[in-house]
């Protein structure tokens, strides 16, 4: 498992996605309004795929961008009525540096 | 003209309604100075008791918000009192020191609490009750001490003292008298009266005296003329009012009890008027708001100078606000040799009705128990009706145990018949304003008309009227939809609490409104968003994360994470060295799709998120907006500059129009369309609003629309002018913005409050003025978008940057 050093924590703008290259994959950080940071796979759950990065955030939900779905950030869960599921990384951070594991 | 200064000193319920009431008759006539000496604006004051019971809080008994202030352009000065009136000079002095001239001067200083002048009356722990700041005393004590006492069992002390009970103190109620309210009540009903409150839970010491306050610094209890003595930690006075004079009286104005004022509320120095509680008009000082608003309608007509009828006087009825007691009573109430009375005491049901008949008039009316009859009585009363040929039954139609016949629903109500005492506003008042102005909630009928603005218990009267004048329709009506799942509340009932709270950011109306998904969702979040730039014109600080992908971008967002970028082109219309600009950024950044869009201009689709501020900044064009829900295209047919049919310059007035409404906030996005004649090249016929030039004019159409549910404009004017096109245009934008819901097109919008409606509320010139003047100031706060974005590089590090990862991944 490697642990990356994404972004310094001073740097993520609260409840506005960032998106990161991690040689080829895509991950986008949300720094919540309570403070916590989390990671998911830059891709819509949505059969039809797209972006998440743009989405809206609201607590520990993230609406899709680009289809409206409401997806949990906690563990990547689409919401009922519709279903499907994003990949989430798990984040850590050690003071100001905040890492991704993968 | 000059304006000319309108100064008035007390910003209570009889001056700002005496305001309102000038407002209405002429708007521009008065630059307007309030000065008040209490922090807040204009207050319910006879809410005060609702508020001490806990039914409502302060903030929702606001009758005027500070915006209303600053929307009527109303110079308010709160907690400074005025100190001297200057009538040589023509001007006022404030306690700070401001000095302001006026024209005109209107007295409403009210009247304050009566403080019994008994040793010990100045201890802490005693207040009257008057004002906000004594309703929060009591509120504080309540949760400190036990034992209050009332002194005073007029209407005022007994509402205290329910208020006191249910803040959980044990109320002691002193009375002088031998019945409780004896100057509305016979002995008969306040005996009933009495038992009711004692079942409730309050003490009443009768025919006794205070003699003087107990304690230290704070009160500890009270002794009375025959030697006795009570506990107290909270003695409220409630033995009177007496009318704010001093001032007046000062300055050299002639007072009496009150402000001595004739029948048009002049006092005795030119240009000097006196209202509402602080007023003696005919040797009467009126305490209750209905007299008053009259005096206030009258002053209103003498100061802007219009005809008026001389006020002469009212009578006055008068109800009792404490729940579990329905008690009316006006005029006389002791019979003499000389009345004759009907009486109905049915003690089984607790009702009790006296009708008292002087000279086949009613001349008094006391009710207990049922007050169903009290307002067609009182008008009878008022009307001096002759009643020799009714038999008693006919007087007291509804009855005389207690149900009794519905002869006084509102079927049958006479037109004339008054729903609400306070504001005298007559049924067929209401029914008229129900119907012209299609309203469909109590609160609207309150603010057509003022009924229920007051001590609110006509309000069930009123929503039976309209459940009546409606039928089907109030169901649905009454049947709100939520704004979404995170709030019961409907949209109207946001926007409502938003104004009347004051509140200024997502966040607080979230909280104050108890939204149930703490940071909202993707529905309510932009919702209220657009609703606080709307209602709050300039102030509002926009929450760029709270609108969804292709506002926060300034972009429209593509199946796959690419965005379009569509610049403006006012009208449709171009020049070759704008075209150029477009081909050299399409090429330079590799753009896969040129294509020209359904809204006469050029789209470049297929753009990556990193390249759109320098984009933009190649281009140097504002932002088309072909994403946002705002003004998107005006649409131009050649016209007559060019084309042998036309009648008018079409591009000329589409540009005009593009550049003046051009990033407006909206409910949903805003189409038009110019054609300079009726073959409509620029199909103006589907457009939100669509302008058709023809000989001589203009053709507005209005909530056109061209795309899921197809819908042909309505012909809402013609006009002769491009000036009377901007300004009728403007008003209906500005109105649409008000009144609909998020994302709601103006094609369905006008399909549900209906098109006569708009146009009836367009019909007035100066509504059309207002409107437009709040439309102006709102467009002032736009910035162009891609303007900011290339200057701003925080914006750009937040929403446009592909990020870096700043170190080497370490193995764990
Ligand atoms: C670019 C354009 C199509 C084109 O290639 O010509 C277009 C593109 C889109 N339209 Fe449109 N509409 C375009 C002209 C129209 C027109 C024609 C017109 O304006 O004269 C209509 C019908 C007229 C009308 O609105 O009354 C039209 C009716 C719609 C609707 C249905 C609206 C309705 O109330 O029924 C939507 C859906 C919506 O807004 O909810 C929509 C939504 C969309 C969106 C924004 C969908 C989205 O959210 O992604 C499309 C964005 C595409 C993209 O990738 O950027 N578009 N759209 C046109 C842009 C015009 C412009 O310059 O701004
Ligand atoms: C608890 C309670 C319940 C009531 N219930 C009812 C009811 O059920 N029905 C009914 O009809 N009426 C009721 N009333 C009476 C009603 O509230 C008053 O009649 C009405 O408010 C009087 O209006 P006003 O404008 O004359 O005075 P106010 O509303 O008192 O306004 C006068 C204002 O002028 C300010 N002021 C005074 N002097 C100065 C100065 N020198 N400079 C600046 N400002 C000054 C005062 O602070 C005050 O804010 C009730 C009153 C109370 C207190
Ligand atoms: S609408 Fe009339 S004036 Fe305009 S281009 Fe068409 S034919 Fe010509
Ligand atoms: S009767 Fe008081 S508000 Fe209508």
């Amino acid at each position: 498992m490697q642990k990356i050093h994404v972004a310094d924590y001073a740097a993520l703008p609260e409840r506005a996605g960032q998106v990161v290259d991690l040689g080829g994959e895509q991950i986008v950080l949300f720094r919540l309004s309570n403070g916590e940071v989390k990671a998911v796979e830059n891709r819509s759950p949505h059969p039809k795929g797209g972006t998440l990065g743009e989405g809206l955030v609201s607590g520990e939900y993230l609406y899709c961008p680009v289809y409206d779905w409401k997806i949990s950030l906690n563990d990547g869960k689409v919401q009922a009525p519709d279903q499907g599921q994003v990949k989430i990384y798990q984040v850590d951070r050690d003071g100001e540096q905040v890492f991704v594991v993968k | 003209m000059e304006k000319k200064n309108l100064v008035m000193i007390g910003n209570g319920m009889a001056g700002v309604r005496t305001i309102e009431e000038i407002l209405k008759f002429s708007p521009e006539a008065f630059k307007i100075t309030i000065f008040g000496d209490e922090p807040h604006p204009n207050y319910n004051r006879i809410q005060l008791s609702t508020v001490l019971q806990g039914d409502t809080v302060v903030e929702d008994i606001i009758l005027n918000s500070w915006e209303w202030y600053k929307e009527n352009q109303i110079e308010l000065f709160t907690g400074e009192a005025v100190t001297q009136i200057d009538p040589d000079k023509k001007q006022v002095i404030s306690e700070k020191g401001r000095t302001v001239p006026y024209d005109e001067l209107i007295i409403a200083t009210g009247s304050s609490s009566f403080i019994l002048p008994v040793p010990g009356a100045d201890k802490s722990g005693v207040t009257g009750f008057r004002d906000i700041k004594d309703c929060e005393i009591m509120i504080k004590t309540a949760k400190d001490y036990k034992k209050a006492a009332v002194i005073g069992g007029g209407l005022l002390g007994l509402e205290a003292a329910r208020g006191l009970l249910n803040l959980g103190m044990e109320v002691d109620v002193i009375h002088l008298m031998p019945h409780l309210m004896e100057r509305q009540l016979d002995a008969a009903a306040s005996k009933m009266l009495k038992q009711e409150l004692e079942s409730q839970g309050m003490n009443f010491l009768m025919e006794k005296q205070t003699a003087e306050i107990l304690g230290e610094d704070r009160v500890t209890g009270l002794r009375f003329t025959d030697g006795s003595e009570i506990e107290a930690d909270l003695i409220v006075m409630a033995v009177g009012i007496k009318p704010n004079v001093q001032l007046a009286k000062d300055s050299g104005i002639y007072v009496n009890r009150g402000i001595v004022v004739d029948d048009y509320m002049r006092t005795n120095i030119q240009n000097v008027y006196a209202v509402g509680e602080c007023a003696e008009h005919r040797e009467i000082v009126y305490g209750l708001v209905a007299p008053l608003y009259e005096q206030g309608k009258v002053l209103a007509s003498s100061v802007c100078g219009m005809e008026t009828k001389p006020y002469e006087g009212s009578l006055v009825g008068t109800g009792l606000k404490v729940s579990g007691v329905d008690l009316f009573s006006a005029g006389e109430i002791e019979d003499d040799p000389k009345t004759k009375a009907i009486k109905v005491h049915n003690e089984f049901d607790g009702v009790y009705k006296k009708i008292l008949i002087r000279d086949n008039t009613i001349a008094g009316i006391v009710l207990y128990g049922e007050t169903k009859d009290s307002s067609r009585l009182f008008r009878m009363m008022v009307k001096k009706e002759d009643v020799s040929g009714m038999t008693s039954v006919s007087i007291l139609e509804s009855g005389c145990c207690g149900g009794g016949g519905d002869s006084s629903d509102v079927a049958t109500m006479a037109n004339e018949e008054i729903v609400c005492g306070c504001n005298g506003v007559s049924k067929g008042t209401i029914v008229d304003a129900i119907k012209t102005k299609e309203l469909t909630t109590v609160d609207e009928v309150g603010s057509c008309t003022n009924a229920g603005r007051s001590c609110g218990r006509c309000k069930s009267l009123i929503s039976d009227i309209l459940a009546h004048t409606l039928g089907d329709k109030y169901d649905t009506a009454a049947k709100k939809t939520a704004l979404c799942g995170c709030t019961d509340l409907s949209r109207d009932e946001v926007v409502a609490e938003i104004k009347e709270k004051g509140l200024t950011s997502i966040k607080e109306v979230m909280n104050v409104l108890g939204w149930k998904q703490e940071e909202g969702c993707s529905k309510c979040r932009p919702a209220l968003n657009y609703y606080l730039g709307m209602i709050l014109q300039e102030q509002y600080l926009d929450e760029r994360d709270s609108r969804l992908v292709n506002e926060k971008m300034h972009a429209n967002i593509q199946k796959d994470g690419t965005y379009s970028v569509v610049p403006r082109m006012y009208g449709g219309v171009t020049t070759a060295a704008d075209l150029k600009k477009i081909a050299e950024v399409a090429e330079k950044y590799d753009v896969p799709l040129v294509k020209l869009t359904g809204g006469q201009r050029i789209g470049l689709f297929g753009v990556n998120k990193e390249d759109l501020p320098a984009m933009w900044e190649d281009l140097g064009m504002p932002s088309g907006y072909a994403y946002g829900k705002t003004l998107r295209t005006v649409k131009t047919c050649v016209g007559a500059k060019f084309c042998r049919f036309g009648t008018q310059d079409s591009m000329g007035l589409g540009i005009e129009l593009e550049k003046k409404f051009e990033r407006l906030d909206t409910p949903h996005k805003v189409k038009m369309g110019v054609s300079a004649c009726p073959r409509n090249c620029a199909e103006a016929g589907i457009k939100d609003f669509g302008v058709v030039g023809i000989d001589g004019g203009w053709e507005i159409y209005v909530a056109g629309n061209g795309g899921t549910d197809l819908r042909a404009g309505d012909l809402l004017e013609t006009v002769k002018t491009k000036e009377e096109v901007m300004e009728l245009i403007g008003a209906f934008m500005q109105y649409y913005r008000e009144t609909a819901n998020y994302l709601e097109r103006t094609s369905k919008w006008v399909e549900r409050v209906g098109l006569d409606h708009v146009k009836g509320i367009l019909a007035d010139e100066n509504t059309r003025k207002e409107l437009n003047e709040r439309l102006d100031k709102t467009l002032e706060k736009y910035n162009e978008p891609w303007n900011e974005a290339i200057e701003n590089k925080e914006i750009q590090e937040k929403y446009y940057q592909k990020r870096e990862i700043p170190g080497k991944p370490i193995l764990v």
